[in-house]
């Protein structure tokens, strides 16, 4: 029989990540709720006074950010904090790290804060952080890593609850995700090129961005639900045997259903077909968590009727469990065709980020304060206000966006008897959903008046109650190999906890293995263009790109037409993946807010007209909900990066000739002044313009997919 | 695409790394007890009620 050891729970770090969540969750909601009125009142943009740094397309990352990884990532680490420390019966490993690890994500997040707005970004949806920032991310998960691992193996309690398997998977996943994802060459303090292009990029963008939402936002918060829902409830969970088999189930299919992010694209069917497969099959294990998550409260539903931690946390679940079935319903190719690109998409996530995320942090938090502050929640009937607005926010918000979303794809789809498109002029498709969006707003404003309510409950429950900074606990040793711990064996005990030891290789591995491949594939694809006639962008083209990446145009412009006739009918032919293969990184984008800008070039519209479009988008589309970009009509063009642009471009592979970015410069000024005189020849005579960024801008406009008609030109 | 070689690579020794990983815990008998862990993360809280808290520590 080992002796008795007597210990204390770190409760300070966990109240710390707690409140930044909650802290943040009101600025990234708030965020959320600025674009929300955005879409409705454009003037909120405030860019036609000449601020740029508020608009849709660059506080649209922000809000994703500050939700995912400041919400969401403060919340996940303070339910792991919290029940890892209880789960092991042993403190974190080491309170230093705990605290390296939480001050250093704050600066993660207010980094984006900053650079997000000034348009600091890669573009690449949910890792838009620049490189600097990408490479501090990484330091924070080793921290991260260390810690969680260090608590594991000087645990005294020998059983991994299922909960630290989601913990564990959580991490190795993430790690390998954000490296992988973050592979770029650097060309200024926060400029860097992606080291994939085109297809390439959006099959890794969306292998990473899938699996961020698998394992940033379901796992960790499985293993939250699996130790606080049977706590809060006081009843073991419905099947452990369940949660066991699921656990492995998840983990397993989840890596391989990225492609579904890109049905009906380039990227060849068989790769769609296999995410679509793995997707579909995701919804048993999925399923498994949901219904055990809920059978948990079986006999204890009297309880959830009184106990707004057990309310929170059935929306929570139920809201996961929809979120999951939908999921697998959206990767079947012919309802994608629909929802795809849509705010069906929208309504989506927000079901899986406002009730499954967010409603099961709001439970976790009001179970936690109470007991970490040593009293009762400071006003119940509060917390159940914060419930119902939550709720009825999350249907407000859910059904207007779902049916915007039909709406849309069956006014982009429809066709006249004639056989030509009812709705031809874009806008038609979007000013009849401003009605919707007014209501989601309302549905957005709604849940954010719930999530104030609760914080101010919980400051006030913090306010009456005495805080426990450490916890005392005891529990025998845990007897392995050498039965006593001494901190001279702590190597050899390192080695004896053999799981670490393998997960620290199996990373490892993944990781070489990694680099080995990626490097000299990156740089043999990108040299072989597969059409003839896609030649790579021009140095005012490029800095036109950059603009368009910094302005976040993606955000609700695509570019990338699916091989449907209502697409080709309106935007033209159809993208092949050949002509993608100098976009670093892809500009493909995930919703049509505005139309899809593929076969924008050409001079399908002036130059003059995408003048006035930007200064005023309303002038040329009146009705229009696009921001004005007033700004790049005043901003000087900056091309003083643009021969560490072309040199970085180089070395990936765009086959600019040797020396070109010494003549980079030059040869984007006299471009620019080309776009400079024929904006004078239709008209608009402002002095100096072939030095502002609008013609750049243009520019590159103008030549979007535009190469595989040189083609088409030369064949006839 | 070469990408998806790299891709599914990744992929598949993430999962060997997991396999690996569930044959050790399955091997060491983390899964031979379905029920009590269930159960016993329920008690924690009496025990730490029951001990007297020096909570001198506050910092």
């Amino acid at each position: 029989m080992s002796r008795i050891e007597q210990f204390q729970y770190d409760n300070k770090i966990v109240r710390a990540f707690g409140m930044a969540s909650f802290i943040w969750s009101l600025v990234g909601m708030l965020v959320g709720l600025i674009l929300a009125f955005d879409l409705i009142f454009p003037q909120l943009n405030l860019s036609e006074s000449g601020i740029p740094y508020f608009t849709f397309g660059r506080l649209r990352p922000l809000h994703t950010n500050a939700v995912i990884f400041a919400f969401v990532g403060n919340g996940i680490f303070m339910g792991i904090y919290y029940s890892l420390q209880r789960l092991l019966k042993t403190r974190m490993f080491s309170d230093k790290l705990s605290w390296i690890h939480f001050w250093s994500w704050q600066v993660v997040i207010l980094l984006a804060a900053y650079t997000l707005p000034m348009g600091f970004t890669t573009s690449s949806e949910y890792a838009e952080l620049p490189w600097p920032v990408d490479l501090l991310i990484t330091l924070v998960w080793v921290v991260f890593g260390i810690n969680m691992f260090g608590t594991i193996i000087k645990r005294r309690e020998s059983h991994i609850y299922v909960a630290i398997w989601f913990y564990i998977a959580t991490w190795v996943t993430v790690a390998v995700l954000h490296i992988v994802r973050s592979f770029e060459l650097p060309y200024s303090l926060f400029g860097s090129y992606t080291l994939f292009s085109g297809v390439q990029d959006a099959l890794v963008q969306w292998w990473y961005g899938h699996n961020a939402v698998a394992f940033f936002l379901t796992t960790p918060y499985l293993g939250i639900m699996y130790y606080f829902m049977p706590k809060a409830a006081n009843r073991p969970v419905y099947s452990y045997k369940l949660s066991i088999i699921h656990f492995w189930a998840l983990i397993f299919i989840y890596i391989w259903a990225g492609p579904h992010h890109l049905l009906y694209s380039s990227l060849p069917d068989w790769v769609q077909s296999l995410g679509t497969v793995f997707s579909i099959m995701l919804i048993a294990p999925s399923w498994g968590g949901m219904l055990n998550g809920l059978l948990t409260l079986r006999g204890a539903w009297d309880r959830v009727r009184q106990d707004p931690v057990l309310k929170f946390m059935v929306v929570a679940v139920s809201a996961y469990g929809m979120a999951t079935f939908e999921g697998p319903m959206l990767s079947v190719k012919s309802i994608n065709a629909i929802s795809h690109f849509t705010d069906w998409t929208i309504a989506h996530v927000h079901v899986g980020a406002l009730g499954w995320n967010g409603f099961l942090t709001f439970g976790v938090l009001y179970w936690l304060w109470p007991r970490m502050y040593r009293t009762s929640l400071y006003s119940v009937k509060m917390a159940n206000i914060h419930f119902w607005l939550g709720s009825l926010g999350i249907a407000f918000y859910a059904i207007p966006m779902y049916w915007a979303g039909w709406t849309q794809a069956m006014m982009w789809k429809e066709f006249t008897p004639e056989g030509t498109l009812v709705w031809g002029n874009f806008l038609d498709t979007v000013t009849q959903l401003i009605p919707l969006y007014a209501i989601r707003a309302l549905g957005g404003t709604l849940f954010f008046v719930g999530t104030v309510v609760g914080v101010y409950n919980l400051f006030k429950t913090a306010a009456q109650g005495n805080f426990l900074a450490n916890e005392a606990a005891e529990a025998p040793a845990r007897e392995i190999g050498p039965a006593t711990f001494t901190k001279g064996e702590y190597w050899h005990r390192w080695i004896e906890g053999r799981p670490m030891q393998m997960l620290l290789w199996s990373t490892l591995l993944i990781s070489v293995g990694g680099i080995v491949q990626i490097i000299p594939m990156a740089f043999m694809e990108s040299q072989v263009p597969k059409i003839a006639s896609v030649k790579p962008y021009t140095p005012l083209e490029l800095t036109g790109r950059d603009l368009y990446i910094r302005e976040g145009c993606v955000g609700c412009h695509s570019q990338q037409v699916r091989p449907f006739r209502s697409e080709t009918e309106r935007y033209g032919e159809y993208s092949k993946s050949g002509e993608y293969i100098y976009d670093r990184p892809f500009l493909w984008g995930s919703k049509r807010t505005g139309p899809d800008l593929w076969r924008e070039g050409g001079n399908k519209r002036t130059d003059s007209w995408h003048y006035n479009h930007m200064l005023d988008p309303t002038s040329t589309s009146p009705g229009s909900i696009m921001p004005s970009y007033a700004a790049l009509l005043e901003t000087d063009l900056d091309l003083s990066e643009l021969p560490a642009k072309i040199g970085a471009l180089r070395t990936l592979g765009t086959p600019y000739p040797e020396g070109f970015e010494n003549e980079a410069i030059a040869n984007a000024q006299a471009q620019a002044r080309e776009v400079a005189k024929r904006l004078a020849e239709q008209d608009i005579k402002d002095q100096g313009i072939e030095n502002k960024e609008i013609v750049a801008l243009i520019a590159y406009l103008q030549r979007l997919g535009t190469d595989i008609k040189v083609e088409a030109a030369a064949k006839k | 695409m070469k990408i998806m070689l790299l891709l599914i690579l990744l992929s598949l020794m993430l999962a060997a790394g997991f396999l690996l990983v569930y044959l050790w815990a399955a091997k060491n008998g983390q899964f031979d007890d379905d029920y009590t862990p269930a159960v016993r993360i329920l008690f924690e809280e009496q025990q730490a009620e029951i001990t007297p808290n020096p909570s001198k520590e506050e910092a």
